[in-house]
């Protein structure tokens, strides 16, 4: 397996398939015990998990796990200082990346008083503040409502464009569909398939083996199947498209005919 | 990590003859090993009281969780020891030494072979803590729940620190870096969300337990009866003429370390 920067990537299994503990792998949080994992070239066995997570950004699944500052600058900061950063560029990074999530009005208060979803952007804030290469998400988009999901796919495509790979590790397949990312497939602790996301997402098989459900685009059109479309639809947007032409094609041949 | 001493304390879910005493009886050969082991230092019996229990762990097949245990209380024997050989004799440094890890092996043994339900039906039947918990809690068995819940609490809270562990390393955390307030300070990161995550916990469970109809009235029954079989007599019996031995001996001989 390989992650390039630029990519965008989403894992996906079930419980226990070992998504989390190969995120973990990346920073060095687990080592392997057979074979090898390598960050820019530097097996991960040889640097230390602060030297990796420099390059490689890990937000874990619930944001509990992480704050414990008295305030939300204190909070993003935290990393900052653990990499040493001159103090100038600390203030500078919080502040842009607290900008950048909607969070700076909130930069003096305690990370325990917000809410669940502003919880979850702090966590997140608090590692891309320190502008990672590598951002690993662990399940970004529990309990967070759609216009968060929305917010968070756009900030995803961002960080794509400025030339950062980003994996997330995840269950919501509807998230993925709308995304398109290259999609690992994993069971059982190992890789069951890989590709693009709407090749995997509407194969049944590969589907039926990870224990997952399909997208409600790719059940739609492959019950229309007899109808001359495409299998691999997953997103609303692609699956109007091919619908519209249909239906122009209909319009026409019905006017033709009357 | 230093948490894989808390294995060495976990229920072990097997059902050997070890498992299937009555808590009751174990929870007295406990006190019935650790009577002497208080009341004496001397080598010899020291010894014997931790040898005796390796046929016990090993009938429960959890030797190697136990040795696991010994292994991360490597460093505390090892701090015991130094201490006492500056402040005292060698044979008293090592005694001291055996004592803690036979205290630590017996508590071990306890726990890994009796499950927390078991221990909780167990002290439900002690009158004394029932009257106990009237009077404090307002029900009699308030106080065995509470028991048996930090109990069954541990294996949970044990992975939860992993997590936060990981989390915060994730953030350039080094936790054995610095001078020893440094370190000390360092786990501040670690504590607070810990702490927070324990007292939401227990907040749900209230909340959980109130919505089962906790606590109940006075005469609630269980779903299985603790029964003593003959072995269970048996070991009742060795453990308090072992107890009452030890105390005869203990005010009218003076028995050497060596």
């Amino acid at each position: 397996m390989k992650i390039d920067s630029g990519d965008f990537l989403a894992i996906m299994g079930e419980n226990g398939a070992g998504k989390t503990t190969l995120a973990k792998q990346l920073n060095g949080l687990l080592k392997p015990t057979l074979g090898r994992v390598t960050v820019d070239g530097d097996d991960t066995t040889k640097k230390s998990v602060a030297q990796l997570s420099r390059k490689v950004g890990i937000v874990f699944q619930n944001p509990d796990h992480l704050l414990f500052s008295e305030t939300v600058r204190e909070e993003v900061g935290f990393a900052l200082k653990n990499f040493g950063f001159e103090p100038g560029v600390i203030v500078k990074q919080v502040e842009r990346t607290l900008e950048a999530f909607d969070l700076a009005h909130y930069v003096d208060i305690s990370p325990f008083l917000l809410s669940g979803g502003e919880r979850k952007r702090v966590a997140l804030a608090a590692v891309l503040a320190w502008e990672p290469d590598y951002l690993i998400l662990d399940e970004p988009t529990i309990g967070q409502d759609y216009q968060q999901k929305e917010r968070l796919r756009n900030f995803i495509l961002q960080l794509n464009s400025q030339g950062k790979a980003v994996v997330m590790v995840t269950h919501d397949v509807e998230f993925v569909a709308e995304c398109n990312p290259k999609v690992v497939l994993m069971s059982n602790g190992k890789v069951l398939a890989q590709g693009q996301a709407d090749e995997i997402l509407s194969d049944d098989g590969l589907i039926e083996k990870a224990s997952l459900v399909k997208p409600q685009m790719a059940k739609l059109f492959s019950q229309l199947d007899g109808f001359g479309f495409p299998r691999d639809v997953v997103d609303v947007h692609r699956a109007k498209m091919l619908l519209e032409e249909k239906l122009l094609e209909v319009k026409v041949r019905v006017a033709q005919s009357s | 990590m230093s948490l894989r001493v808390l294995n060495g304390f976990k229920f072990s879910s097997l059902k050997t003859p070890v498992h299937r005493l009555d808590p009751r009886a174990k929870f007295l050969l406990v006190i019935g090993i650790i009577v002497p082991s208080l009341l004496f230092t001397n080598i010899y019996l020291l010894s014997a009281l931790l040898l005796v229990q390796v046929p016990l762990l090993m009938v429960g097949r959890v030797t190697r969780r136990w040795v696991q245990s010994l292994r991360a209380g490597v460093f505390l024997s090892a701090l015991i020891f130094v201490v006492n050989f500056f402040t005292g004799p060698l044979v008293n440094a090592v005694a001291l030494t055996l004592r803690f890890l036979l205290l630590m092996t017996t508590f071990s043994f306890f726990f890994m072979t009796t499950s927390p339900d078991d221990l909780g039906l167990a002290i439900d039947k002690v009158g004394f803590i029932r009257w106990l918990s009237r009077r404090w809690l307002g029900y009699p068995n308030a106080l065995s729940f509470t028991f048996t819940t930090a109990v069954r609490l541990v294996p949970t809270m044990a992975v939860d620190a992993q997590t936060v562990v990981d989390a915060q390393r994730s953030r350039g955390l080094e936790l054995d870096k610095g001078n020893l307030l440094k370190r000390v300070r360092n786990y501040i990161p670690i504590l607070i969300p810990l702490l927070l995550i324990a007292i939401r916990r227990s907040l749900e469970l209230a909340e959980a337990l109130e919505a089962r109809g906790f606590p109940g009235k006075e005469g609630r029954t269980s779903l299985f009866e603790l029964q003593f079989k003959p072995v269970d007599y048996l070991l009742l019996g060795i453990s308090l003429a072992g107890i009452v031995l030890s105390f005869w001996v203990f005010f009218h001989y003076h028995v050497p370390t060596i």
